[in-house]
């Protein structure tokens, strides 16, 4: 801000005001400003969090409301961490897990590798690759949606072309085996990009003079790439897999749209049994205490992530 | 290892983080593993001791 536009705030303030803003402490002035967003990160965040915790300790129902509330202990915890269902969703979810990770961390890596390699056109590739990852998740499921038609879509076209398969002897949507894999699919092509972008990121920080070090001592090019690329990018990677872990354990959105967790419940991810237990079953104490369950793992998790971060900030 | 151990003994926070981020991964593991249903039950406080333990131990000295 100028000089000039000071003086014409400081002559616009009622000198009244003007008085008072004088006599506070930098302190003051200081707490004056963040106690909006302390307000609001109360309000928002932290009041909720401890009303869940309180009603997973109870009966509550939110459709009726003029219920008497009892007090149930641990039993809403008790019950969740002994039903098999649950336990079937969370199967399902770190199956989606685990083989998202593993295929975003493998083929986001050797893109990373292949677009770091310098070659015309480079950056017309990157900006191709990262398209996916702009789009909305609802986009994305509908767009989906559509190429694994079994009649029209294209998925099953290029699977028929490889396979000679009839495109429409196979539902990737509405198959119990082929449902989990299909939503895998969608998120590596949704999310792989970003793993690839943090693993570039990774080998672009590699300085040059290593390799060429590692070629004075004649080292192979495998031998560079196991002893100073992968050790190197390390961090990053791990990075990609914790926040691509976290993001993925909340997954409710682009698999609502796909399959709306079918065939049965095969693709039915915790957060989406959750939300059928708060909103279609309304067990509300009984969600309070899956939600709390859920958000002690991801709070647990990004208490790693934040580890990890720090780790490559120190490099 | 004796460095490790000491350093537990001696409080420090590198080996106390390192032992509650082995709870929080085994909690996680526990909660998603699908061959025993007692460890799915018992996942929930293994994590949230390793949580607990990672908030306190990351304010001991390096």
């Amino acid at each position: 801000m100028s000089d000039r536009t000071v003086n014409r705030v400081a002559q616009a303030t009622p000198e009244r005001v003007a008085r008072k803003i004088r006599g506070l402490s930098d302190r003051a002035i200081a707490w004056i400003f963040i106690s909006p967003t302390i307000f609001l990160l109360l309000a928002i965040n932290i009041f909720p969090l401890i009303w869940t915790i309180q009603l997973s300790f109870t009966n509550y129902k939110a459709n009726r409301i003029g219920r008497e509330v009892k007090d149930v202990g641990l039993r809403n915890y008790e019950r969740i961490l002994t039903d098999s269902d649950t336990w079937l969703n969370m199967q399902a979810t770190a199956h989606f897990l685990f083989w998202t990770i593993f295929f975003q961390v493998l083929i986001g890596f050797t893109l990373a590798w292949l677009i770091n390699k310098k070659f015309k056109g480079n950056d017309l590739w990157t900006t191709i690759i990262v398209l996916p990852m702009m789009l909305s998740p609802a986009v994305v499921g509908n767009f989906w949606k559509f190429l694994y038609q079994p009649q029209i879509g294209l998925f099953n076209y290029i699977v028929s072309w490889f396979t000679g398969k009839d495109p429409s002897s196979f539902e990737m949507l509405g198959s119990v085996t082929l449902a989990p894999w299909a939503i895998v699919i969608v998120d590596t092509w949704m999310w792989t990009p970003f793993v690839m972008l943090i693993c570039l990121a990774g080998l672009r920080s590699i300085p040059d003079y290593i390799y060429e070090a590692a070629e004075i001592d004649r080292a192979s090019k495998l031998r560079q790439f196991f002893t100073i690329t992968i050790p190197m990018v390390l961090p990053f990677l791990m990075l990609a897999v914790l926040f691509r872990g976290i993001e993925n354990f909340k997954m409710f959105d682009l698999v609502v749209q796909l399959t709306g967790g079918g065939p049965g419940s095969v693709t039915e991810l915790t957060s989406i049994n959750l939300k059928r237990e708060a909103f279609e079953k309304w067990r509300t104490g009984y969600a309070s205490a899956y939600a709390i369950i859920l958000f002690v793992t991801v709070f647990g998790l990004a208490s790693i992530y934040v580890k990890a971060l720090n780790k490559v900030k120190q490099r | 290892m004796s460095e490790f151990l000491s350093g537990l003994v001696r409080l420090r926070r590198g080996p106390w983080e390192m032992v509650a981020t082995i709870l929080i991964a085994l909690g996680v593991f526990m909660l998603m593993q699908p061959f025993v249903l007692w460890a799915f039950t018992y996942s929930f406080i293994v994590t949230l001791i390793g949580t607990v333990m990672f908030i306190i131990v990351s304010h001991f000295p390096e």
